[in-house]
């Protein structure tokens, strides 16, 4: 029922039927929580609760410095222990936390309102009230909701796009919430529709997740809502935003754009169900479903965890770990980063912690690099067009030019390239570090271009003074010759 | 508990080169036992000799630019080189040509211009055209094919082939065994003015649907080229393009001019025509990057082919086109690159 | 092959080296972009620090003596290897090694002024060649971070010797190229 093929991409093995057999567990709170200030979208929130202050569960502790972070809520009730530099997932591996220790009371911060009446609240003021609820994109970017609802009213995106894709293998987080919370992802879907004056809805789930589908169709009919449920084929990456949009509407989502740009607003269903979690009872973004899964540990399963949960805790809760799991990867085998430790606190970005094995890693841990033999299957599968093969020798070569020629900053970052390369070249770990490469490049031409600027108007300053002296000295000397020949006169003026 | 941090994508599908090589090394047995039973075993002679010639110069060329030998040796690239160079080579030829053709191929073909992904030009058709060039009475004595209806045996050609091999030359005794290929002999035919029907009808030439001898050696390539499409080796890109830009022109001139013009049918079994486009021409590193680039790369040496088979000096014309073409592969893919995702369709 | 004919064609081939080698002269000398475009296009790659080492007053004036051939392109410190290959690559030549008697190349640095050491004499103000320095007589000074070059300009006037150089800010991930074989 796809409206249009997706043209590249792969089939994977899904690995999902395993944490898919048992019921969604909810995970008890922990004896303490470690916030990441940063929780994913890559911008930390500043902490406006200081250390030891006494909190509760829902009470606002951080508030974004800039529209690309959430506001960040206790998920707990207790106090706050310390605010300090720990290990965590974002970028760089360091970064600020806040620890709270859990008085074990889960007291409700009595400042937490639902919002019942959603279809009378004026859309700005529940798009504010959105904001101040913390609700992120739960699909793994942690891009705060109210954010990109404010932009696609500001460019008229009507049309409403839920994406229940998951198309990354192990992640099976948004199919276990499908099925059991299928009224929550309905109910989500109208309040967005009504922030965002949108008349309809699509609801698009990849054609391996029957269950869902169903779910979420008999929901759809329940509630009365206007929302059309689009079974896609499944195929990796059909759930990266851009492709899913033009899959199901056929447009492209212009190159360094957004899906605003074309009418289109895309949200995870599992922060559509966030979002009528936090309507129907006031609770912020506090906890979500997680995928704890791999051959690592013993009874993969989905849990429902606090945000800041260590995941050692979520690994408990699926039986512990089996075996000798080599990589605690947060995320799909995909574009999941590897943690450098159980320790670290769930974030609204983590969609599934995957305790990999020798068994699950397999051929990448043996992977011996070769040089490049030219022979395309790289670009045959890049689901944006690109030519990786051309990237690689502008990446090796340092070229920046060619690497802005041959698209380098239209790259997703899926990795498909790098799973089929017969030469087992890392394109996708190379990439990412020309982007970064290419951004201290950038930064180091403005700093240069700046300093140009300031040192010729220095020049200019340093020119115009020794004219101006020059002048004076030259209205002087011609007083002074001036004074020889006549009569001694007071100066009528001089110039200073 | 502590983790290995290593980055993204944490798996692989386990492709790898040498799996691709051996993949095409497979998809050339056909060829190659056909290629026997109708020429004699020659081939498994020059292709001893190249490949052993083939691992010692890349071994020698890798230690003498300072890198490991090991890992480029196990990856079988140059064996690939080596075996088409020996099936483009005739097999009566003495065998310090095939070393030294290939040597050339691995040497001037692949290491001068930096090792494996790196070669410009297609090394195997390197060597062949030094050799060519160099040695024409040599390159151009192949044996007359078993079912050209000649008086001899396989045997026969077995002792020729050794004979020849170990620089046996010419001997009057092996006279009737040894001939021009048949697209040399239709060449000089129509130079003595005999007509095309004239030439198709000499069961010396032409058998049912190509040339003598090697419509069945194409036909097994063909058969192996398929498998290789089958299993996503190469693409359907290259192949397809040349035989067009070898076949259409072929097929126009025939309709105009019979008498003149082999037919798509006999060029299509003739020489080197599959082993070329599905083997040779499908190297991926001196190939054109695009697909779309590919379609005009595989035309371009067909159609070459076609003209070099016609007007040019030289009976086969694959290893000059292919050799054409990679040097316009880059010129090719300024102007083929595909549009990005996004990006404004102009 | 009679002896004429070898005559022949080698006149043929002398006169076509001849007539071709011309004509690529000419249009070396003819179709080469003017210099004036030159010394900017070189100038964009120079690092801006505007620190002296190269014995030009800032980099503009070394742009210009790169590009009339009075300076070589292996003088710029702050530059470091990458802008001398990317001299080379710019105007087809040999990159060659940093020459050591114009300075050795030290890393993104930034100067700072120790505010508990300046007297405020205010003699630093007129020797940074892009006014990162802010102050005024009897006022402490320091250094605007986000503007300074790293230039080291500002360390000799310093009668107290109260300014030091640190490594600048640089981004917390930074990782070089892997070069691969």
């Amino acid at each position: 029922m796809a409206r249009n093929d997706f043209p590249a991409g792969l089939v994977l093995d899904a690995h999902k039927a395993q944490a898919l057999r048992e019921p969604v567990v909810e995970v008890p709170p922990p004896r303490y929580v470690a916030l990441a200030l940063d929780q994913g979208s890559g911008s930390e929130a500043e902490p406006v609760v200081p250390v030891g202050a006494s909190v509760r569960l829902g009470t606002i502790v951080a508030r974004p410095s800039d529209p690309f972070a959430a506001v960040l809520h206790a998920p707990v009730s207790g106090r706050v222990a310390a605010i300090e530099v720990r290990e965590t997932a974002a970028a760089g591996g360091l970064g600020r936390c806040m620890v709270i220790e859990n008085d074990g009371g889960d007291t409700r911060d009595e400042a937490l309102q639902p919002c019942l009446d959603y279809a009378a609240t004026p859309p700005d003021e529940l798009i504010a009230r959105l904001r101040e609820a913390g609700i992120a994109g739960l699909g793994g970017a942690a891009f705060p909701t109210a954010t990109k609802l404010a932009t696609a009213r500001e460019r008229d995106a009507r049309r409403l796009l839920l994406n229940g894709a998951e198309c990354e293998p192990w992640i099976c987080c948004d199919d276990a919430l499908m099925r059991s919370s299928a009224g929550d992802v309905v109910l989500g879907a109208k309040i967005l529709m009504h922030a965002l004056a949108a008349e309809s809805c699509v609801i698009a789930i990849e054609d391996d997740k029957p269950e869902a589908i169903a779910a979420v169709g008999t929901a759809a009919r329940d509630l009365g809502a206007s929302v059309t449920v689009t079974a896609i084929p499944a195929v990796y990456p059909q759930g990266a935003e851009r492709q899913l949009v033009t899959t199901i509407f056929g447009d492209e989502v212009p190159a360094r754009g957004l899906p605003a740009d074309i009418g289109v607003t895309c949200q995870n269903v599992s922060t559509a169900a966030a979002v009528a979690r936090w309507a129907r009872t006031g609770e912020p973004c506090t906890s979500r479903v997680v995928t704890v899964t791999g051959s690592g540990v013993a009874r993969p399963r989905n849990v429902l965890a606090r945000i800041g949960t260590p995941l050692s805790a979520l690994i408990e809760a699926a039986g512990g770990y089996r075996g000798e799991p080599l990589r605690l990867i947060t995320g799909g085998n995909m574009t999941g980063r590897a943690a450098p430790s159980d320790e670290l606190g769930l974030t609204k970005a983590m969609n599934c912690v995957l305790a990999a094995t020798f068994a699950d890693l397999d051929a990448r841990l043996v992977a011996q690099e070769l040089p490049c033999i030219r022979c395309g299957d790289c670009a045959t599968v890049c689901p944006a067009a690109l030519l990786p093969q051309q990237l690689h020798r502008a990446a090796l070569a340092g070229d920046a030019a060619g690497l802005l020629r041959f698209g380098i900053w239209d790259c997703i970052d899926c990795g498909c390239c790098d799973f089929v390369c017969p030469s087992q070249i890392p394109l996708a770990w190379r990439f990412r570090e020309a982007r970064r490469d290419l951004r201290a490049q950038e930064a180091a031409a403005e700093k240069a271009a700046a300093a140009r600027e300031r040192f010729e108007r220095r020049e200019r300053r340093l020119q115009d003074a020794a004219a101006a002296e020059q002048c004076v000295l030259d209205a002087v000397r011609q007083q002074a010759r001036a004074n020889a020949g006549t009569p001694a006169t007071p100066p009528t003026d001089r110039a200073e | 508990m502590r983790f290995d941090t290593s980055p993204a994508p944490h798996v692989i599908a386990g492709y790898s080169v040498p799996r691709v090589m051996f993949q095409v090394l497979l998809a050339l047995i056909p060829a190659a036992v056909v290629h026997v039973a109708f020429l004699g075993p020659g081939l498994l002679l020059q292709a001893a000799a190249a490949c052993v010639t083939a691992l010692v110069c890349e071994a020698g060329a890798l230690r003498w630019r300072g890198r490991d030998a090991a890992p480029a040796l196990r990856d079988g690239s140059v064996l690939v080189t080596a075996v088409l160079l020996a099936f483009s080579l005739t097999p009566l030829l003495p065998w310090w040509l095939t070393v030294l053709g290939t040597a050339c191929a691995v040497l001037l073909g692949k290491h001068v211009f930096g090792g494996l992904g790196q070669n410009p030009f297609n090394p195997a058709m390197v060597g062949y055209a030094v050799l060519l060039v160099s040695f024409p009475v040599e390159m151009t004595r192949w044996p007359v094919p078993l079912d050209a209806g000649a008086a001899h045996g396989w045997e026969d050609l077995a002792s020729l082939s050794l004979a020849c091999f170990y620089g046996g030359g010419n001997p009057a005794a092996w006279d009737g065994y040894t001939g021009a290929t048949a697209l040399d002999a239709i060449r000089n035919g129509l130079d003595m003015r005999y007509t095309m029907s004239e030439l198709l009808d000499r069961h010396d030439i032409a058998g049912a649907f190509g040339a003598r001898g090697f419509q069945w050696v194409n036909l097994a390539a063909l058969a192996g080229g398929i498998y290789l499409l089958a299993r996503g080796i190469i693409r359907w890109h290259i192949p397809v393009a040349v035989l067009a830009g070898l076949l259409v022109p072929a097929f126009i001139a025939r309709a105009l001019d019979p008498g003149a013009n082999l037919g798509p049918l006999v060029q299509a079994f003739s020489g080197a025509t599959m082993l070329a486009a599905f083997f040779i021409a499908t190297d991926p590193v001196s190939a054109a990057t695009s697909d779309r680039g590919r379609l005009w790369y595989g035309a371009g040496i067909g159609l070459i082919t076609w003209t070099i088979r016609t007007w040019g000096g030289y009976p086969d014309g694959f290893a000059f086109a292919v050799l054409l073409m990679n040097l316009a592969a880059p010129l090719i893919d300024r102007y083929t690159i595909p549009r990005i995702y996004g990006h404004p369709r102009e | 092959m009679s002896i004429e004919v070898v005559l022949v064609a080698c006149a043929v081939a002398f006169a076509l080296a001849l007539a071709l080698g011309l004509a690529l002269g000419w249009a070396a000398s003819r179709l080469t972009p003017a210099t004036g475009r030159l010394v900017e296009q070189i100038d964009a790659l120079l690092p801006q620090t505007q620190c002296g080492q190269c014995l030009y007053p800032g980099c503009r004036p070394y742009a210009a003596a790169i590009a009339n051939g009075e300076a070589d392109i292996n003088r710029c410190p702050p530059g470091g290897e990458a802008t001398v290959r990317a001299l080379a690559a710019l105007l087809d030549r040999e990159a060659q090694p940093l020459d050591p008697q114009y300075g050795a190349s030290k890393g993104a640095v930034v100067a700072w002024i120790d505010e508990e050491r300046c007297i405020g004499c205010a003699r630093c103000l007129p020797a940074c060649p892009v006014d990162a320095i802010v102050g005024a007589a009897r006022y402490t000074h320091t250094v605007i971070s986000a503007q300074c070059t790293g230039c080291e300009l500002c360390l000799p006037p310093c009668p107290v010797d109260c300014i030091v150089l640190r490594p600048a800010p640089a981004a917390s991930w930074r990782a070089s190229l892997h070069r691969a074989a």
